[in-house]
């Protein structure tokens, strides 16, 4: 099983103006995604755009692997356009996922944006034991709502503009649903795991909360990639970590080892991520 | 095609002492340590393996956004982001050398007495090959001050020369000169075995909505397809000046590039940003060149080599 292949597009359904759905079915045997993990797919058959582009695991169902997509620039326009019947190529599923939950704690799914599409599999996972946060500039912004409710009773909506669920960011719900639980204390905070992905500022403020009231937890990065597999070194971000460590193997499970000092080197987020412990990443 | 013609077919070439089993090699910084790719076919298949140049000391590299997207392009500022010396001579070699594949290693320091202890260190170490990277946009100091300042590069050749016993000594010539050839002749006058050129074109890209550049560092370095006709322009300028190798790279993405490239001059060829974009594309080259000689009826890759139909051509076949 390789993790390049070649794959047919079997739906690419526009969800609205900016964002689209495709699914993809490989036309080999392929290593099975797990949520957190993202994969590379080629726009175009000739040089021009040159790369391919990264994009979150969303579902992996009977008739292949989706994706949610937004148009962002010509590499997702030229997406947008693809057909059924069409073949690309793919790498994937690359980098590590979000870890498994530890003990009996809370899942606090955080998604701004298209971010949903790396928390959706979370969503999917962890049903009602889930508080479930997501957040987008405006209505059209929210994907999947119908699909989410079904699987979600302690869905919290929030558009910017306010034109669906309450007005502000996923950030503000979260910081009140933080503040008006009744028995919140430092111990119950322990209770619960963040998982979070979405725009930088986002995960930004998302961190700074989790770290102030002690809550653990991860979140999904992103930077601008060429290889997807850690040679080309261009998706660095700022981490915490030893200089002086070899990197952890890629693609092990679990344990990354604990930050005994706080020197500052670059991660890459396409193999060391793009899932990060919340302590790990040093925020500007 | 029979299988006994496919036995004659030669596909290896020779960089000084050196015998590669393909002309096929990859791209320094772009194939990580070689791990980074060995899922996705057998690195004994490669002519050569160039791994990301190696500094005395650890480097940190740049902040990001360290690469950008451009037409039939990319630019990249990584900054020389490296284990260090110590650290690929205990982690990164051992793995390395069990391939039957040979290894080059590209180096890079702030001065001549750094790269002569680099090289020392690394030609002790059984390396094959030293790849003096003298051309990076990316970094303040050293780098490209090397490879454009034609009395230090010559110094700083002769003396790595002194010093390598047993490795072939390349040396990376930058784009950014007026004249290649001077450069070329300078590389193959101060001892080195073979050029390899070009490294990336420094370059930048603007957001317009934001007003701020595309990369942290503000410039970077120009790689891709957009390159190639720069790139196979100086491989025949450099081939028309020195008998030493030359090792073509720049926008190589299908063996129909590599071969252009040969037929320019190049010996070899290093595969760089295509890795990125298929992490096949090297043994997809490889092959492909051997389909190209089966259908030209060539049972020799060296036969291509400098084999441009063009009436100034007059230089002989250095292998």
């Amino acid at each position: 099983m390789s993790r390049y292949f070649t794959a047919e597009i079997i739906h690419n359904l526009p969800l609205n103006s900016k964002y689209g759905f495709l699914t993809i079915k490989p036309l080999e045997q392929v290593p099975n995604p797990k949520p957190g993990q993202f994969y590379m797919l080629a726009v175009s058959d000739s040089h021009d755009p040159l790369l391919k582009r990264p994009f979150s695991f969303f579902r992996k169902t009977p008739e292949g692997i989706q994706f949610l997509y937004e148009v962002r620039g010509r590499g997702t326009m030229m997406m947008k356009g693809f057909r059924g019947g069409k073949i690309i190529n793919v790498l994937g599923p690359l980098g590590k996922g979000y870890p498994e939950l530890e003990g009996n704690s809370t899942p606090l799914l955080i998604a701004g944006g298209i971010g949903i599409a790396s928390i959706f599999p979370l969503i999917e996972a962890f049903m009602n034991r889930a508080y479930v946060f997501y957040g987008a500039r405006d209505i059209a912004g929210l994907l999947m709502l119908n699909e989410l409710k079904g699987l979600s009773e302690k869905l919290h909506i929030s558009t910017d503009d306010g034109s669906a669920g309450k007005q502000g960011t996923v950030v503000d719900v979260l910081t009140d649903f933080l503040t008006h639980m009744s028995t919140l204390t430092q111990a119950k905070a322990c209770g619960y795991s963040i998982y979070a992905c979405g725009p930088k500022p986002m995960l930004n403020a998302v961190s700074k909360i989790a770290l102030e009231k002690g809550i653990r937890g991860y979140v999904s990065a992103e930077e601008n990639m060429a290889c997807g597999v850690g040679a080309c070194l261009g998706c660095a971000i700022k981490a915490k970590g030893q200089k002086s460590n070899p990197p952890l193997p890629p693609f092990t499970k679990g344990g990354r080892g604990g930050i005994t000092n706080s020197e500052s080197i670059y991660k890459m987020v396409c193999k060391d991520g793009p899932v990060f412990p919340i302590e790990e990443i040093v925020w500007k | 095609m029979t299988k006994q013609s496919l036995e004659f077919m030669n596909l290896s070439i020779t960089i000084g002492h050196l015998k590669l089993k393909n002309p096929v090699m990859t791209a320094s910084g772009t194939f990580g340590y070689g791990e980074e790719y060995s899922e996705f076919f057998d690195l004994n298949r490669l002519g050569a393996i160039v791994v990301k140049g190696i500094s005395l000391k650890p480097m940190e590299g740049n902040p990001p956004p360290r690469i950008c997207e451009t037409p039939s392009g990319m630019l990249n500022s990584i900054g020389l982001q490296n284990v260090g010396l110590k650290r690929f001579l205990k982690e990164k070699l051992p793995y390395l050398k069990k391939f039957d594949t040979p290894l080059i290693v590209n180096i890079l320091a702030n001065t001549i007495h750094g790269y002569v202890r680099l090289s020392k260190a690394l030609d002790d170490a059984g390396v094959d090959g030293i790849e003096l990277n003298v051309s990076c946009p990316n970094v303040k100091k050293g780098g490209i001050s090397f490879g454009t300042d034609k009395k230090t590069l010559a110094r700083l050749i002769s003396k790595v020369r002194q010093t390598v016993k047993s490795a072939v000594l390349i040396t990376k010539l930058s784009p950014n000169v007026s004249n290649i050839q001077e450069l070329s002749k300078i590389a193959e006058d101060s001892g080195s075995d073979a050029v390899s050129l070009i490294n990336t074109i420094p370059a930048m890209a603007i957001d317009i909505e934001t007003r701020k550049p595309r990369l942290a560092n503000i410039t970077g370095g120009l790689s891709g397809p957009a390159i190639k006709p720069v790139a196979v322009r100086m491989v025949w300028e450099s081939y028309n000046t020195v008998k030493i190798p030359i090792i073509g790279m720049g926008g190589i993405m299908n063996s129909d590039d590599a071969i252009e490239f040969m037929l320019a001059g190049a010996t070899a060829v290093a595969v760089g940003t295509a890795n990125f974009v298929n992490p096949k594309a090297t043994v997809t080259i490889i092959e492909g060149i051997e389909e190209y000689l089966r259908r030209k009826s060539i049972k020799d890759v060296k036969e291509i080599i400098g084999g441009l139909n063009a009436a100034q051509s007059h230089h002989n076949l250095n292998n």
